[in-house]
C-alpha cells in the first residue's frame, strides 16, 4: 500500500517539471522584450541592456531556466518587479486568502451537492429530481463572473445584506465575523458551478450503484431503505464523486479568479490577473506554479484516498 | 490477397456504405430529441441574427445617444434598453454575437483538427510516441483550463486573435485525450487488422478505416465544448483580454454594464442570459448528437 | 412447521413493464400455491417470466415495472396490502431470496461477516457480538471452512461457490419459511452446482422451510423438485409433480424441453429435437395461445383462443387445447 502512494508521488514529478517549463516559457512568449514592458516605451537601449543583464536575460534560455528552477525549488521566486516585495511572501499570503474562499466554497458545494444529489437519486424521476437536474444544468452554464455580479446586484446593492467587495471592512476589526460576512457572496458565486457538477455526479453515481445486484440483495434482506442509501450505496458511490470533487477543488483554487476580481477578494487569482496585466513576470510565474502544485497535490490526495477506500487495495 | 482477407475488406467496405445511411438514421434519431431540435433551431436563429446583424439591427452598435443613456427595456426603439453610453443593447447583442460565437466555435474546430492528428498518432501507433505526447499533455490537466487561457491570453497582446489562440491551445489536451481513447477502441477492432493484412498503407488505414469509426464521440464532445468555450471566451473578454473597444462581445457587454450596475442592471443581465441560453443549447445538441450517433451510449443516460 | 400448511398462495399475479411505446406483460395471470417443506421448481426459457415472478413474490419490482394485479397470500396475509415498511420486515426474515450471480451480489466494500450479520441485527434485534457468533455458526453450516477467520474477509477473497454459500447463509440467517432461489447455480461450475443444491436440500430438511427454485435446467428440476411449474410468455402452461412432468408431460412446450435433454441412457439414434424459433416478444404476443408459432401441433383453435388451464390428471394442470398426456418412451 505504501508502494501505491510512492508510485503516485513519483508520477507527478514529470508533470511538475513540464509545468515549470511552461511557466518559465510563458513569459517569453510575450511580444517584445520583458524590459520593454517593464521600462516603458521611453526607455533607452542602454537602460534596457542594463536591466537585461541584471535579470540574466542575456543568457541562453536553458541556462536561465536552470537558474530559475534551482531558485524556485529553494523557495526563492525573486522579487516583484512592481512592488519590489518578495514574491514568495506576496504569493503565500494571497494563496492563504484564496484557500479560505476555496474552502468555504467547497464546503457549500459539497453540502448542496450531497444533499440534493442523494435526495434526487432516492426519488429518481420525481418532480424534485427533474427540477433539481434542470436547475443544476442552468447554474452550471452560467458565466461565473455574471453570477457574481447578479449576487452583488441583488444582495449587496439592493438588499444590502452583505458587503459588495473586499475581505474585511475598512472600519471593521478584521476579525472572523467580519471576514465571514464578506465571504458569503463570493463563496456562493464560486460554489455555484461546482455544486451543480457535484450534485449531478452524486446523483449519477448513486443511481449507478443503486442498480447493482448487491443493493438488490440488501433490499431482499429487508434492510431499511435509509440504511441502504447511506450505508450500502454511498460507500461504493464515493470514488467517482471524490474524483470530481477533487477536480472541482482545483477549479476552485484557480477558477475563483473571476469571483476574486468581481468581489475584489485579495486572493491569488486576483493577484495573478493583475500581475498578468502589469507584466509582473516573477509573480505570474510563482502564482501559476503554486496553483498548479496545489491542484496536483489535491488530486493526488483524492487518488490515494480512493485507493484506500477500495478493500482490494487495503488487503494487499 | 487471400480469400479471408478479401471477405473482411468487403465487410469493412460494406461498413462504410452502412455508415452513409447511418448518418441519415442518426439525423432522425436526433430530431426525435425535442430539446436538441429546439436548441438547434434556437442556435440557427442566433447565428442568423449575428451574421445578418447589419440588416436586423435597429441601431448602429457604436452609436452612443447621450440623451438615451440607461434606458430600461421596452423603451421606444430600445427593446432591451440602452447601456450607460446610450447604445442599444439589442443591437449590441446581435453584433456581439459575431465575436462570441466565433470565439467559441473556431478554437474548438482548430483544436479538434490538431487533436485529431495528435490523438490518432498517439492512439494508433502507441509506444514511445504515445508516451511522450500524452505525458506532455497530461501536465496541462494540472492547471485549470480557464486559468491557462487567461495566462496565455494575458501574455500575448489582448484581442480576438489572442482569445482564439489561447483557447485553441488550452483545448488541445482535452480533445486529444478523447481522440486517443476513441482511437484505441477502434484500433483493436478486427477489420483494422484485416485492412493491415490486406496490404493497406498506414495512411489509408487511418483515414479510411480508423477515422470514420472513432469520430462520433469526438464530435459529441466538441459540440458540448463549443458552448463551454463561449462561456470561457466571454470570461476572457470580461477581463479585458479579448475583444477590444469599440468592438464588443457578450463578455465585454457584461463588463461595461458593471459601471451602472444599479442604474441599468439590464445591461449586465441580458448578455449573461444570452450566454446561458446559447451554452444550454449546445449542451442539448451535444446530448442529442450522442443519442443519434451512438444509441448504446445514450441508452443509460437520462436527462434531469 | 412440519404440517401441510399452505405457506404461499398466489392468485392471478400480473406484473407489467411500462416502456416508452409498449407495455410488456411479464407475468400475466399466474396462480399457484405452495405447502410447507415442499420444493417448487419454476421452469422456462429466458423471457418466460420466471425471474419476474420470483421478484414479484418479494415485491421487489421497480419502475418501470409494476405489479398490476393479483394477491400474494403468505400465511393468510395478502402481501399486496402491506406497506413498504411492513414488507421490509417480512423480507429477509420470513421470505428470503438467493440470486443468480454470486460474483456481483455481495457488496465489495464491506466484510462478509458483516453482510450476513446485518439481517440478524435488523430482524432479530441481536447485538453485535451475538450476531457475530450466530453468523460464524451459519457460515460453518453452509460449509465455509474456518468461519471464524473468514468472518473478517472481503468478498473478493472468496471464490464464486464460496460467495454463493455466503449469500445463502445471509438468506437463511433468520430461518425464513420460504426461500426463493433464482438460478442459484447457473453461474457456477458443475461440481460446485451439485454441492450448492445439496446444501439447499439440507437446509430445507432441517428447517422444514419451503423452496421455490427458478431454473432453466431440467437436471436441477429432476434433482430438487417436488412440484414443477412450466412457464411460457408470462403464463403457466403446465403444472404437476416432478414425476408426472417427467413421465407424462402434456404440453407441447414441456415435451419439447424434455426431448431436447441429452440422457446418458439414450439409445435413440435420431438427432436432438430442439424447439424451433425464438422466445416471443412480450410486448407483441401472438393471438391465441402464445406458443402456437413454435408448436408442431398448432391448429386453428390455437391461433384464435387462448387455452385455459385444465386438469389433466391428479394435481396436473395444462394450458393447451390439444392436451393429451403422453407417456415418454421408456428408456431401454
Amino acid at each position: 500500500m505504501l508502494r501505491q502512494i510512492v508510485t503516485r508521488l513519483a508520477a507527478i514529478l514529470p508533470i511538475l517539471l513540464i509545468l515549470s517549463i511552461f511557466a518559465f516559457l510563458l513569459v517569453h512568449l510575450a511580444p517584445g522584450d520583458v524590459t520593454d514592458a517593464l521600462l516603458g516605451p521611453m526607455a533607452t537601449e542602454e537602460a534596457k541592456e542594463k536591466l537585461s543583464v541584471a535579470m540574466g536575460l542575456d543568457q541562453p534560455l536553458v541556462v536561465q531556466y536552470a537558474r530559475w528552477l534551482s531558485n524556485v525549488v529553494q523557495g526563492d521566486f525573486g522579487v516583484s518587479v512592481h512592488t519590489q516585495a518578495l514574491v514568495s511572501d506576496v504569493v503565500l499570503l494571497r494563496f492563504y486568502n484564496t484557500v479560505i474562499l476555496a474552502a468555504a466554497s467547497l464546503f457549500l458545494a459539497l453540502t448542496v451537492g450531497f444533499g440534493v444529489g442523494m435526495f434526487a437519486a432516492a426519488r429518481s424521476y420525481s418532480t424534485f429530481d427533474r427540477v433539481s437536474m434542470s436547475t443544476t444544468l442552468i447554474v452550471g452554464s452560467m458565466p461565473p463572473y455574471w453570477l457574481a455580479l447578479l449576487l452583488v446586484l441583488a444582495f449587496a446593492l439592493e438588499f444590502r445584506w452583505f458587503p459588495a467587495t473586499g475581505m474585511t471592512s475598512i472600519t471593521g476589526d478584521g476579525g472572523w465575523l467580519d471576514v465571514a460576512r464578506h465571504l458569503v457572496l463570493p463563496a456562493i458565486a464560486t460554489a455555484a458551478a461546482p455544486a451543480a457538477i457535484i450534485t449531478r455526479m452524486v446523483r449519477a453515481s448513486m443511481l449507478e450503484v443503486l442498480g447493482q445486484n448487491y443493493v438488490r440483495v440488501a433490499r431482499a434482506k429487508g434492510i431499511p431503505k435509509r440504511r441502504i442509501l447511506w450505508h450500502h450505496a454511498l460507500r461504493n458511490a464515493l470514488p467517482p464523486i471524490a474524483t470530481i470533487a477533487g477536480l472541482q477543488l482545483g477549479f476552485l483554487l484557480g477558477g475563483a479568479l473571476f469571483t476574486e476580481v468581481v468581489f475584489a477578494w485579495p486572493g491569488l487569482g486576483n493577484q495573478l490577473y493583475y500581475s498578468i496585466v502589469a507584466r509582473d513576470v516573477p509573480v505570474v510565474q510563482a502564482a501559476i506554479l503554486v496553483i498548479a502544485l496545489a491542484f496536483v497535490l489535491v488530486n493526488l490526495a483524492v487518488d490515494i484516498m480512493n485507493a484506500l477506500l477500495d478493500p482490494r487495495v487495503r488487503t494487499m | 490477397m487471400r480469400q479471408v482477407e478479401k471477405a473482411e475488406l468487403a465487410a469493412a467496405e460494406a461498413l462504410e456504405v452502412e455508415q452513409e445511411s447511418r448518418w441519415l438514421r442518426g439525423w432522425r434519431a436526433f430530431a426525435r430529441d425535442r430539446a436538441a431540435l429546439v436548441s438547434l433551431i434556437f442556435l440557427a436563429i442566433v447565428i442568423l441574427l449575428a451574421v445578418f446583424a447589419d440588416l436586423v439591427s435597429p441601431h448602429d452598435p457604436f452609436e452612443a445617444e447621450r440623451l438615451m443613456r440607461n434606458r430600461p427595456p421596452l423603451t421606444e426603439g430600445y427593446w432591451l434598453g440602452s447601456d450607460s453610453n446610450g447604445r442599444d443593447i439589442l443591437t449590441r447583442l446581435f453584433y456581439g454575437g459575431r465575436i462570441s460565437l466565433l470565439v467559441g466555435f473556431l478554437p474548438t474546430l482548430l483544436a479538434t483538427l490538431i487533436s485529431l492528428v495528435l490523438g490518432l498518432v498517439a492512439g494508433y501507433f502507441g509506444g514511445w510516441i504515445d508516451q511522450i505526447i500524452m505525458r506532455v499533455l497530461d501536465a496541462f490537466f494540472a492547471v485549470p483550463l480557464v486559468l491557462m487561457a487567461i495566462a496565455i491570453a494575458g501574455v500575448l497582446q489582448p484581442g480576438v486573435v489572442t482569445e482564439i489562440i489561447a483557447i485553441t491551445v488550452v483545448l488541445i489536451p482535452y480533445i486529444s485525450r478523447i481522440v486517443r481513447t476513441s482511437t484505441l477502441g477502434v484500433a483493436a477492432e478486427p477489420y483494422i487488422e484485416a485492412a493491415r493484412a490486406g496490404g493497406a498503407g498506414r495512411g489509408t488505414i487511418l483515414l479510411r478505416y480508423v477515422l470514420p469509426n472513432m469520430i462520433s464521440p469526438v464530435i459529441v464532445y466538441a459540440t458540448t465544448l463549443v458552448g463551454l468555450m463561449i462561456v470561457v471566451a466571454s470570461g476572457l473578454s470580461f477581463l479585458g483580454l479579448g475583444a477590444q473597444p469599440p468592438a464588443a462581445d457578450w463578455g465585454t457587454m457584461v463588463s461595461d454594464g458593471r459601471v451602472a450596475l444599479t442604474k441599468a442592471p439590464h445591461a449586465t443581465i441580458f448578455p449573461g442570459v444570452v450566454i446561458v441560453l446559447v451554452a444550454l443549447a449546445f449542451n442539448f445538441i451535444g446530448d442529442g448528437l450522442r443519442d443519434a450517433l451512438d444509441p448504446k451510449a445514450g441508452a443509460r443516460h437520462h436527462k434531469g | 412447521m412440519p404440517d401441510d400448511e399452505v405457506i404461499l398462495e398466489v392468485e392471478d399475479l400480473r406484473t407489467q413493464f411500462k416502456l416508452k411505446h409498449s407495455t410488456l406483460k411479464a407475468v400475466d395471470g399466474l396462480s399457484f400455491s405452495l405447502r410447507a417443506g415442499r420444493t417448487l421448481c419454476i421452469v422456462g426459457e429466458s423471457g418466460s417470466g420466471k425471474t419476474v415472478t420470483s421478484l414479484s413474490l418479494m415485491r421487489l419490482i421497480d419502475p418501470p415495472g409494476k405489479i398490476v394485479g393479483g394477491r400474494l397470500i403468505y400465511r393468510g396475509r395478502d402481501l399486496m396490502q402491506l406497506s413498504e415498511r411492513e414488507m421490509e420486515e417480512i423480507r429477509g426474515d420470513r421470505i428470503a431470496m438467493v440470486f443468480q450471480d454470486p460474483m456481483s451480489s455481495l457488496n465489495p466494500s464491506f466484510r462478509v461477516g458483516e453482510q450476513i450479520a446485518e439481517g440478524l441485527i435488523a430482524h432479530k434485534g441481536l447485538g453485535q457480538e451475538a450476531a457475530r457468533r450466530e453468523t460464524i455458526a451459519l457460515m460453518g453450516r453452509v460449509g465455509i471452512p474456518e468461519p471464524e477467520a473468514r468472518y473478517r474477509d472481503y468478498p473478493h477473497q472468496f471464490s464464486g461457490g464460496m460467495r454463493q454459500r455466503v449469500l445463502i447463509a445471509g438468506a437463511i440467517a433468520c430461518e425464513p419459511d420460504l426461500l426463493i432461489a433464482d438460478e442459484p447455480t447457473t453461474a457456477l461450475d458443475v461440481t460446485i452446482q451439485a454441492q450448492i443444491l445439496r446444501l439447499l436440500r439440507e437446509i430445507q430438511t432441517s428447517t422444514g422451510s419451503s423452496l421455490i427454485l427458478v431454473t432453466h435446467d431440467l437436471g436441477v428440476v429432476a434433482a430438487m423438485a417436488d412440484e414443477v411449474m412450466v412457464m411460457y410468455a408470462g403464463k403457466m402452461v403446465e403444472y404437476g409433480t416432478v414425476e408426472t412432468i417427467f413421465a407424462a408431460p402434456a404440453h407441447p412446450y414441456t415435451k419439447g424441453l424434455l426431448s431436447s435433454l441429452v440422457r446418458l441412457d439414450d439409445t435413440r439414434e435420431s438427432d436432438l429435437q430442439p424447439i424451433t424459433g425464438l422466445p416471443p416478444d412480450l410486448a407483441k404476443l401472438p393471438g391465441g395461445c402464445s406458443f402456437w408459432p413454435r408448436c408442431p401441433l398448432a391448429e386453428t383453435a390455437c391461433r384464435e383462443t387462448e387455452p385455459s388451464l385444465r386438469a389433466g390428471g391428479a394435481g396436473h394442470l395444462v394450458a393447451c387445447h390439444l392436451a393429451e398426456p403422453v407417456a415418454q418412451d421408456a428408456p431401454a
